[in-house]
């Protein structure tokens, strides 16, 4: 076999010294990313940090109202853990509509923000693709390109999808991501943290070499705030999202006050909707308004050869989802 | 024998043994001193290898030695004749020559001492090639290269003049993906040499061919190998005829003097082990003022592979289930660079009748009739292609029942007029059809002093549950119970047992495995009228000499057949029974319909089968769980071919795309229609066998993706005539895209 070297972390600061500024060792959590890739030999670490002793499994709620969870929270102990099944329902939501219950009882959160694309040119070792060999090109734009590739945030070097559903949901309530690194602790805005691929899709996230996530923290819950996940894909489950939005709402009667919308299975990262969101504040609940928000929300997608429907997709997406939270 | 144990419905005996992990599949198997084979897959579909730089595999640890094109012995083809024994699909052997035909091709293979250190090795190994412009899909086969003419074809009176001038007529083409088999468990050989004697353990669905292709790739006679799959973890048609895999296996232990293990990855199981291929039909349909059909014309054309021909027979059934006085049958295939199709459940039928049954409800709706009158207007009241009667055809009643059961009849025929909430509902129907086959069958049976029954055949219980069907056989004419009967498949050294395919198992194995209880009943009762015997004074062939319940009886008088052994300290009275195939006094088929209803949310473009009856007519039904089962899981799968399933290749270069679990969509149980409801009409069919059996694994798929369509138009007003039906094949506004 292709041999690493494999090392166990009792504390964040022992797997952080550990790692070092190696840019070939890689934490190991759950593994269901890390340990796939490595057998398909796309990731070749040379040094494994397994951090799954770290005492980084709570879900607290601060005094602020904010939501601090751990990095080794299990997908899902967090889609079950009461206060986000009450105060944020959209994550609990999208959690249980990723993967199986196998995957998420292994899976992690900071794992699943780490989760790498599903393109199968990535995966396959051999065609050209700028993360896995920067410069080679991208295989998928005039592909195959229908299912995990992006119509929002591509660039002419990658078109994957980031395939995560959780990341949505964060996306929509707000959150922030705690890291430990060679230079200490430091805090990223999660909608900072993934990185649009650019010219140089082989970068993804805003970590600094050997930086290690300990905590998502969420924003408090809107007041009075509704939400959901809407997962749209082929078969019912076990599928990654063809389109999904993580919707938001607070009302005033039939006025909307706030609303939060953010997009998966479209974009090249979990995608925070602005736009849309202020053009749904202080309007009228109605099919004309949702319409007109999910229309902005697509405005500047790219259709490839085979993903167009992902546009309109997208925008039903949003509109079904606020239909049911305001109905 | 009214509570017969035939038609009931016994879980199955092998069934504790699976789901407790000690039932052992072809790569649970470990003999001493056994290495790893890994395979070297090409990356290009078409070309010339050009150069193999093995150095830096060679040093990788655990190496024993790795095989390729110049490092092979030389072996022979088979001739691949099914009725010799020895058919395989991709008749080229591994490494034969520097040729790449398709992707995912071997062309080098590492053994190690361990599967790890084999896996890294081959991924050490570079190969340069000389690459080719790929034909990646039909289109580009037909275009570049045209079309060969294939087998099943057939012709009768005039279709072409009595297409033109019809009152009512269709003239549309369907096309269907290449899909892929996707057993859980892959593809996988232990290969073992004893001198000149191997032994091979296989995830198979014919060992007795395998053995005789082995035989002739080898030179060795049949009697010097062995091939067993007690157990594997379905095939699909997948595993009925033997890959590159196993003798890529044979060859390196044979050389290595270590047995081998060798499994197939999964991404190669889209490449190496067939495939259904993509298919392109011409329908063309005509009727007369009443709706009769008077002409119809099925043209069809299937991939195949550049190293041979194999041809999707989509035609089949088209031939015989409806009334047509001018009908014609074509198939062509065209070169592609992939891998050679092979048969998946239902092969030609399962493509065939989603063109067929899609076309029929076109023509019946061009023809103003209602598709359930139209079919039962229109379907045969016997085989018009061989002009022979059926043997036993309740297709009337199973169309009449399965609608009655459904609710066809409250069906608003109006596009798009039936709504519940959100979603727009649609019904649907089609026909199902299969073929039925009996082969030529050996089997044994042993009646053994411990008061057990031994059986042995070397066919296969691919989870369909043969072995409980043949220990209900036994146990039917021995009245011993299911717990005492041990039986054994999967095995060469048992009496030759046919491939476990065609829905032939059932109707072949079971008129053998009777034949040879009945002998070991006689030999039984050889014994017990011999002068030590029990019944000395009784002629042995006396018909008041009666078998019952493991009792010989006569006269009043019964002894145990246990004790009838025992006197004479004997192990065992012993049957060998050698049963032939079919007649041709009728046409043999089995028939049946599909009512779907589906559920169209056009606000979030999702569509769903929310319920299926069907009604099917396979003869005699032998065991009701296993049965049910069957038709269940194939009406499932047919709802993946309808919705979900088709490999897709890069058509720049033809490399399959999404080739794992994650990205070929198969259903889930989440996909499983709330309501499936399966009648079985259970009409024995004495005609074709005792049992009046006809077998049942494949029917249950064919027409279902015409059902799905159908109901899909009869909800979206969109005729989908490519498969699969996805949901961007029935939304509106979905941009243009530019190409770069």
């Amino acid at each position: 076999m292709r041999e690493f070297d494999y090392a166990r972390a009792d504390s964040p600061r022992q797997a952080v010294s550990t790692h070092g500024s190696n840019e070939q060792a890689a934490y190991l959590a759950g593994g269901t990313t890390l340990l796939d890739l490595v057998k398909i030999d796309i990731m070749r670490p040379e040094q494994v940090v397994d951090i799954n002793r770290l005492d980084l499994n709570e879900i607290e709620t601060l005094d602020d109202g904010r939501t601090r969870i751990g990095a080794l929270v299990t997908n899902t102990a967090l889609a079950r853990h009461e206060r986000i099944q009450s105060d944020y329902t959209v994550l609990s939501e999208a959690l249980l509509s990723g993967a199986t219950t196998q995957l998420r009882n292994k899976a992690t959160t900071a794992g699943n923000v780490m989760q790498r694309v599903r393109c199968p040119y990535f995966r396959d070792g051999v065609s050209s693709c700028n993360k896995r060999e920067p410069g080679s090109g991208c295989a998928a734009i005039e592909g195959h390109n229908r299912s995990v590739h992006a119509v929002l945030g591509t660039s002419e070097h990658c078109i994957a999808t980031h395939p995560s559903d959780m990341c949505v949901a964060m996306a929509a309530i707000g959150a922030t991501v705690t890291v430990e690194g060679p230079e200490g602790q430091r805090e990223i805005d999660f909608l900072d943290f993934h990185l649009l691929p650019g010219d140089a899709p082989e970068r993804e996230h805003n970590l600094k070499p050997g930086e290690l996530i300990t905590h998502v923290t969420l924003d408090a819950p809107l007041n009075n705030g509704r939400s959901g996940y809407l997962k749209l894909r082929d078969r019912a489950s076990y599928q990654f999202a063809l389109a999904s939005s993580a919707v938001i709402v607070t009302l005033d009667g039939d006025t909307i006050v706030d609303a939060r919308v953010a997009l998966g299975g479209v974009g090249t990262k979990p995608w925070r909707a602005h736009e849309a969101e202020k053009a749904l504040k202080g309007q009228q609940v109605s099919e004309s308004s949702f319409q007109r928000a999910a229309e902005i929300a697509m405005q500047g997608a790219t259709p490839y050869a085979h993903n167009a429907f992902k546009i309109p997709l997208g925008q039903q997406a949003i509109v079904r989802n606020l239909t049911t939270l305001t109905a | 024998m009214s509570d017969s144990i035939i038609g009931a419905g016994p879980k199955r005996i092998d069934g504790q043994r699976k789901v407790t992990g000690e039932a052992p599949y072809a790569a649970d198997h470990h003999p001493d001193n056994m290495a790893y084979g890994y395979g070297v897959f090409s990356t290009i579909a078409s070309g010339t290898i050009t150069g193999l730089d093995l150095e830096a595999a060679r040093q990788s640890p655990g190496v024993i030695d790795i095989f390729h094109h110049n490092h092979f012995p030389e072996l022979h083809r088979t001739p691949s004749s099914m009725a010799q024994g020895n058919k395989v699909e991709e008749t080229r052997l591994p490494f034969e020559d520097n040729r790449v035909h398709y992707e995912g091709q071997f062309v080098a293979l590492v053994v190690a001492d361990t599967f790890d250190n084999a896996r890294a090795a081959a991924r050490k190994v570079g190969v340069s090639y000389q690459r080719d412009d790929a034909i990646a899909n039909l289109d580009q086969g037909v275009k570049a290269h045209g079309t060969k003419p294939g087998s099943g074809n057939h012709e009768r009176g005039d279709a072409e003049g009595n297409f033109d001038g019809a009152a009512h007529s269709i003239d549309v083409t369907y096309t269907t993906p290449v899909e892929t088999h996707n057993p859980m468990e892959m593809h996988a050989s232990v290969a073992s040499w004893e001198g000149d004697r191997l032994s091979i353990f296989e995830s198979s669905q014919g060992v007795v061919q395998q053995r005789g292709a082995l035989s002739k790739i080898f030179g060795i006679p049949p009697s010097h190998i062995r091939v067993e799959s007690p157990f594997i973890g379905s095939g699909f048609g997948s595993k009925l005829w033997m890959w590159p895999h196993a003798v890529a296996a044979s060859v390196a232990a044979r050389e290595t003097g270590r047995p081998v293990q060798l499994v197939v990855p999964r991404p190669q199981m889209f490449t190496t082990t067939g495939h259904r291929p993509e298919t392109r039909q011409r329908m063309r349909l005509a009727t007369d003022d009443n709706g009769r059909l008077v002409s119809l014309r099925h043209e069809s054309i299937n991939t195949t592979s550049f190293t041979d021909q194999y041809v999707e027979t989509c035609g089949s059934v088209t031939q015989s289930l409806y009334s047509c006085p001018n009908l014609t049958v074509s198939h062509e295939t065209t070169r592609v660079n992939r891998g050679t199709p092979t048969s998946m459940r239902a092969p030609g039928a399962a493509p065939g009748l989603f063109a067929l049954e899609s076309a029929i409800d076109e023509m019946a709706l061009a023809a103003g009739v209602d598709p359930l009158e139209f079919r039962l207007n229109n379907y045969a009241d016997r085989d018009e292609s061989q002009d022979l009667d059926f043997s036993s055809n309740h297709i009337r009643e199973a169309t009449e029942k399965a609608a009655e059961k459904f609710g066809w009849h409250d069906r608003n025929p109006e596009v798009g007029s039936m709504r519940d909430g959100h979603e727009i509902v649609g019904y649907g129907m089609a026909a199902c059809n299969w073929e039925a086959i009996k082969r030529e069958c050996e089997a044994r049976v042993s009646l053994r002093a411990d008061g057990t029954a031994y059986v042995t055949c070397a066919t296969q219980d691919i989870g369909t549950g043969t072995y409980t069907i043949i220990a209900q056989t036994v146990s039917d004419i021995t009245g011993l119970g299911l717990e005492k009967i041990t039986v054994r498949l999967g095995d060469t050294s048992y009496p030759n047992g046919p491939i476990s395919g065609g829905s032939w198992t059932t109707a072949t194995t079971l008129p053998a495995v009777a034949a040879a209880t009945r002998e070991a009943i006689k030999e039984l009762k050889g014994y017990a009228t011999s002068e030590k015997g029990d019944f000395a004074d009784v002629d042995n062939d006396s018909d008041s000499l009666v078998f019952e319940n493991g009792q010989l009886t006569h006269d009043g008088q019964g002894v145990n057949y246990v004790d009838v052994l025992k006197g004479q300290k004997l192990a065992s009275a012993d049957g060998h029974a050698h049963t032939q195939g079919a007649d041709d006094r009728y046409s043999y088929r089995s028939f049946g319909a599909h009512f779907v209803e589906v559920r169209w949310d056009p606000g979030i473009s999702n569509l769903r089968v929310s319920r299926v009856v069907s009604a099917i007519d396979v003869g005699r039904v032998i065991n009701s769980l296993t049965a049910r089962n069957q038709v269940e899981g194939a009406i499932v799968m047919g709802l993946g071919m309808a919705h979900f399933e088709a490999t897709d290749y890069d058509a720049r270069n033809g490399r399959p795309v999404n080739n794992n679990y994650a990205e070929y969509v198969v259903p889930v149980h989440a996909d499983q229609p709330p309501e499936v409801d399966v009648i079985l009409l259970d009409y024995p069919d004495l005609e074709f066998n005792e049992f009046g059996a006809r077998g049942i694994g494949e029917i249950g798929i064919t027409g279902m993706a015409a059902a799905v369509a159908n109901a899909v138009y009869h909800a979206t007003g969109k005729r989908i005539r490519d498969l699969p039906i996805f949901k961007e094949k029935l939304m509106e506004n979905i941009p243009a895209v530019q190409s770069a």
